[in-house]
């Protein structure tokens, strides 16, 4: 009886344990600027990656670069044939084994103020890297105070401009909102109601499918071993709990004579 | 054949003695319970640690310009590199959950006590190595919340009078955190720590197999002997134990196996995402926080307003574990045979422990520092007044065999 009592004990404690960590990891995610929309990445959508890459090889990869990534890794991971990778999506005079290195000078730190990070990691330096993303660019409105001529709510005086304008177009935030919405922080941000004033291309919610597509692709570029790690990962816990119980059976089979 | 073959090699080598010493012959108290596979498993994830080690440092580039690089060189090139890489950073911190619980287990059933408090006092330097191992380890990526969480340990040495400045350049091997220290932290990582470390397991096993193994009531088996010589509550640890700790492995594995294929990150306990970015001396993390297992003494040294009195604490905090086989003066070993006061006591240990873990991870200020101030308290007071409360303390009679 001690013993299953003790066995008890132990699992109480464990999950005590480990709900104790979980917690603090939702006042973490809410700890920054306020992040208004939520966005669940999905790796298995092959035609979303797609699209992403090319989004951000048409709009991103003008400043920003994916200095750990290589075009080659991305044409076999999605499915992009090489000579369509080369012919549409690269950009640069580098071979298809070459890493995503930019085309901005080191000179440009001056044009923006600062140099437009790198952006292989950017999903996993974030907490919660893909809510994020997606915020901050449904997020830029237009602010006459800034030398961009927009702001961002997610991130405040960013020197990043609204690349995506042709897409999106411009939106404002309504005078009542005040300034910014960070205040409405705390317990998950208010949805910012913004106004479009100048139309893109794109109505709301071609617009939002595009910065998803986006933010899926930039999801996928921070770990690329995600495309494998999980149907492995199905594979190693079978393969374990076979060897589990074999090794159980095994045990009982020996012990017999002690008990 | 085989027997003429062990027989020449024996004859050169005590490899049947060996053997039979520490695996066929020794025995084992056969009422091991739940807690009895941690001591296995710590071997276990140490392995795994070497081997995944090794294999890191094939492709790894201890250089302040390109280790960060490299790591996502590994992640990314390597063949099975991230596999290799999440099986080193999520062995480090089971690592942790294994040592901890396998001294708990000490704690539950009186395993520091005589004749076992040189083992425990090996466990306890083996604790410590693997604290400045983890730390050292936990460098290396070169990442931003490495390289401050290594300012602030650092730093920490700076609050030692006279020498303190001049200790922390000493230890950077450069006036700032740079190249030089991340070399030859490399350097200690991957050979001088793991020396003395596999060293002290040696020690640690030998001790153990000399005075024999402790048992969840407490009892030495080796007091009452057949007339082969044998214990009467002992039994063989091969097969026995093998058998049963193959087990307990295979168990481990799964949510080993679960973690790192679908959790490596463990909602940034593991790997924190502010180390997804390159070390930078201007951008600092938000909160600089340590890794878990870290947090319990993190909480200790912060709620102590004075930096040296808080170092002074942390450190004591580690090394009064040291002197826990002389604390102790109950008559009895384990928990089950002791009174109240203990199980009380030992109770409120072990959620000050975890409570101060928890604060760790948070930033200070309100209610915390004031809540951690009180844990430090409880957690000194569990080992300084041990003399007295064990001595008050009720104990019930003690079986003459083990129980089950």
């Amino acid at each position: 009886m001690m013993r299953r009592q003790l066995v008890g004990y132990f699992w109480v404690g464990l999950v005590s344990m480990l709900s104790l960590l979980a917690a603090p990891s939702a006042v973490l995610a809410s700890g920054g600027a306020a992040v208004p929309f939520e966005f669940t990445p999905n790796q298995g959508n092959e035609a979303s990656l797609q699209r992403g890459a090319k989004l951000f090889m048409n709009y991103c990869s003008g400043c920003h670069t994916l200095q750990y990534m290589r075009y080659q890794r991305i044409s076999e991971d999605l499915n992009i044939p090489t000579e369509k990778m080369e012919k549409n999506l690269m950009f640069t005079r580098g071979i298809i084994h070459d890493q995503i290195t930019g085309t901005m000078p080191e000179k440009s730190a001056d044009w923006f103020g600062t140099m437009p990070p790198d952006l292989t990691l950017v999903a996993r330096w974030h907490p919660n890297g893909a809510d994020w993303l997606y915020s901050f660019l449904l997020s830029f409105y237009l602010d006459d105070k800034t030398g961009t001529g927009v702001n961002n709510l997610v991130m405040e005086n960013t020197a990043m401009p609204h690349v995506l304008w042709p897409l999106q177009g411009y939106q404002k935030l309504p005078e009542s909102d005040g300034d910014h919405g960070e205040e409405a922080g705390g317990h998950g941000a208010a949805k910012p109601e913004f106004e479009i004033v100048q139309a893109g291309s794109m109505d709301e919610q071609e617009y939002r499918r595009a910065v998803g597509d986006i933010v899926n692709f930039l999801v996928y570029v921070g770990e690329p071993a995600k495309m494998v790690r999980y149907s492995l990962g199905k594979k190693v816990i079978a393969f374990l709990l076979l060897f589990t119980l074999l090794a159980w059976l095994l045990k009982r089979e020996y012990w017999r004579d002690v008990h | 054949m085989g027997s003429k073959f062990m027989a020449w090699i024996d004859d050169r080598f005590p490899a049947t003695q060996l053997w039979k010493e520490h695996i066929s012959e020794y025995y084992a108290p056969k009422n091991f319970n739940f807690w009895y596979f941690f001591g296995s498993l710590a071997l276990f994830v140490l392995v795994n640690q070497l081997l995944t080690g090794i294999w890191l440092a094939m492709f790894f580039k201890p250089s302040a310009a390109e280790a960060f690089s490299s790591v996502e060189y590994i992640m990314r090139d390597v063949e099975w590199g991230w596999l290799i890489r999440y099986m080193h950073s999520t062995g480090a911190s089971l690592f942790f959950i294994v040592v901890y619980l396998h001294m708990f287990r000490a704690l539950l059933y009186g395993s520091y006590r005589q004749p076992r408090e040189l083992l425990w006092i090996f466990g306890c330097l083996i604790y410590l190595v693997l604290m400045a191992e983890a730390f050292l380890g936990y460098v290396l990526p070169w990442g931003n919340m490495s390289y401050w969480g290594a300012q602030v340990i650092i730093s920490l040495f700076g609050a030692i009078p006279g020498i303190g400045e001049t200790l922390t350049t000493w230890i950077k091997g450069d006036f700032i955190l740079a190249d030089a220290t991340l070399n030859r932290f490399f350097a200690l990582h991957v050979v001088a720590l793991p020396f003395v470390l596999v060293g002290l397991v040696i020690a640690h096993i030998m001790a153990l197999h000399h005075v024999g193994s402790n048992n969840p009531d407490g009892i030495e088996i080796k007091k009452l002997k057949g007339e082969d010589g044998i214990p009467k509550d002992g039994i063989p640890f091969h097969p026995y134990y093998t058998v049963k700790d193959i087990f307990g492995t295979g168990v481990f594995l799964i949510l080993f196996a679960a973690i790192v294929f679908f959790a490596p990150t463990f909602g940034g306990y593991f790997l924190e995402a502010p180390n997804f970015t390159p070390a930078s001396q201007v951008v600092t993390p938000e909160h600089i926080v340590p890794v878990w297992y870290f947090t319990p003494f993190y909480a200790m040294l912060r709620a102590v307003p004075d930096k040296l009195g808080g170092v002074i604490i942390m450190g004591s905090a580690v090394l009064i574990m040291f002197v826990l086989p002389w604390l102790d003066r109950s008559a009895v070993k384990s928990v089950r045979y002791k009174g109240w006061i203990f199980k009380t006591a030992l109770g409120i240990f072990a959620v000050s422990f975890v409570f101060l873990g928890y604060l760790g991870t948070q930033p200070p200020g309100e209610w915390r520092t004031i809540a951690a101030r009180v844990g430090t308290i409880a957690y000194f007071l569990f080992f300084l007044l041990m003399p007295v409360y064990s001595k008050l303390d009720k104990t019930k009679p003690v079986p003459e065999r083990v129980t089950e």
